[in-house]
């Protein structure tokens, strides 16, 4: 069960880089602002849309390389990887090789009480952060172990996401719809697959006189997408937001063509980095909390 | 012609970002208000309430930043 979940989290995150359907023009779906002219404020909108070219800029650019389309039934889909899909696959092997290294402490000391290492203690705080305070009153005692894997996989994941974005040469691909669609698919799924009877009688059989029934049961199925949807535009949102904001004022410097706008904007910039640090944390909380929401309302069987 | 709907995508991308950050703003100090006032009363469900008020702030700025991301859409694709 766990093993099945775990695979289904990294299936999503595989497809989150690829569904670049390529269908009437295959070189410039990617980017929205290709054909506008140049101008001032453009590397704003080249640091936020997706590309192949990975920019190291004092020391040089890596240009990816360029794959032939694949024909899937009549999409063409292009699997050729952009600056996107290469950090997520770093984030993904990051998170494994930490993950690991703290599992493989506990696997050799299953019995006994040893003492963690550091980074076996920065997991097992966050492990039992995610447990106590979100698994536990968002879920119910019955049924959480089944979620846990699920709910630190996305924690994890969104986290270290959200946190490349604001190193050197890094870039957060939860500024990428694409990743976060591909997250909410998996808790939407997640709903779906394990959903009690009572979820699916609150959908078709609300308690509300009958008359309302026409109108009542559209809402709540559009109720069911909405919340996914939501999931995936607020994280997006929130790390594209924040991008734009820091760059915004960072460019004003080459807007105004001023050295003196710096001593102004560098500091408003350093405050919004300072917001953005704790914006990361938070809607890492807040998308695995409300996965667990979404969760623990579709597996409780209670009778109201 | 051409120049008149940029303009006026402009101006509805900028009048709704801004409306929305106004609905954002009272929901969200209401929201604010509440949470102190109720940690205020009884300081010793204050932890309840913050995980509570996050949770009803996350819900709140979604809807903002949906609308921010229409506004930034029309800039765009103008």
């Amino acid at each position: 069960m766990i093993r099945g979940v775990f695979s289904v989290v990294l299936l999503s995150f595989f497809l989150a880089g690829t569904p670049r359907f390529a269908s009437s023009e295959p070189a410039s779906s990617d980017s929205l602002t290709v054909e506008k002219k140049e101008g001032k404020a453009d590397f704003i909108i080249h640091h936020i849309v997706d590309g192949d070219k990975i920019d190291f800029e004092p020391f040089g650019t890596i240009v990816l390389p360029k794959w032939e389309p694949i024909q899937i039934g009549s999409f063409q889909v292009d699997l050729s990887p952009t600056k996107h899909t290469v950090f997520l696959w770093f984030n993904t092997f990051l998170i494994l090789l930490l993950a690991l290294t703290a599992a493989s402490a506990y696997r050799k000391n299953s019995s006994g009480n040893f003492i963690p290492s550091t980074i076996g203690n920065l997991f097992e705080i966050m492990i039992e952060f995610i447990r106590d305070d979100i698994a536990k009153p968002m879920i119910g005692e019955h049924h959480y172990r089944k979620f846990l894997p699920f709910l630190l996989s996305a924690f994890l994941f969104v986290l270290v996401s959200n946190f490349m974005g604001l190193i050197p040469f890094g870039l957060s691909i939860t500024g990428n719809i694409n990743v976060t669609a591909a997250l909410a698919l998996v808790t939407f799924l997640t709903v779906h697959i394990y959903s009690g009877k009572s979820y699916w009688k609150h959908i078709f059989l609300p308690h509300v006189p009958w008359g309302l029934y026409p109108i009542m049961i559209p809402v709540e199925i559009l109720g069911m997408f909405t919340k996914p949807f939501a999931l995936a535009v607020r994280l997006f949102a929130n790390m594209t937001g924040g991008h734009l904001v820091i760059l915004t004022f960072i460019g004003l410097i080459f807007i105004l063509e001023s050295y003196y706008v710096a001593l102004l904007s560098v500091p408003l910039a350093l405050f919004i980095y300072l917001l953005e640090l704790l914006v990361c944390l938070i809607q890492a909380y807040v998308f695995t909390m409300l996965s667990g929401v979404f969760i623990g309302m579709a597996v409780q069987n209670e009778e109201h | 012609m051409e120049g008149l709907a940029s303009m006026g995508a402009y101006i509805g991308a900028g009048i709704g970002a801004g409306l929305a950050a106004i609905g954002a703003g009272i929901g969200i100090s209401k929201l604010a208000a509440s949470a102190i006032e109720s940690s205020a009363r009884q300081p010793e469900m204050a932890g309840d309430f913050r995980g509570t008020a996050i949770l009803f702030a996350a819900l709140i700025e979604g809807v903002a930043l949906i609308a921010e991301v229409i506004g930034f859409l029309l800039v765009l694709t103008k």
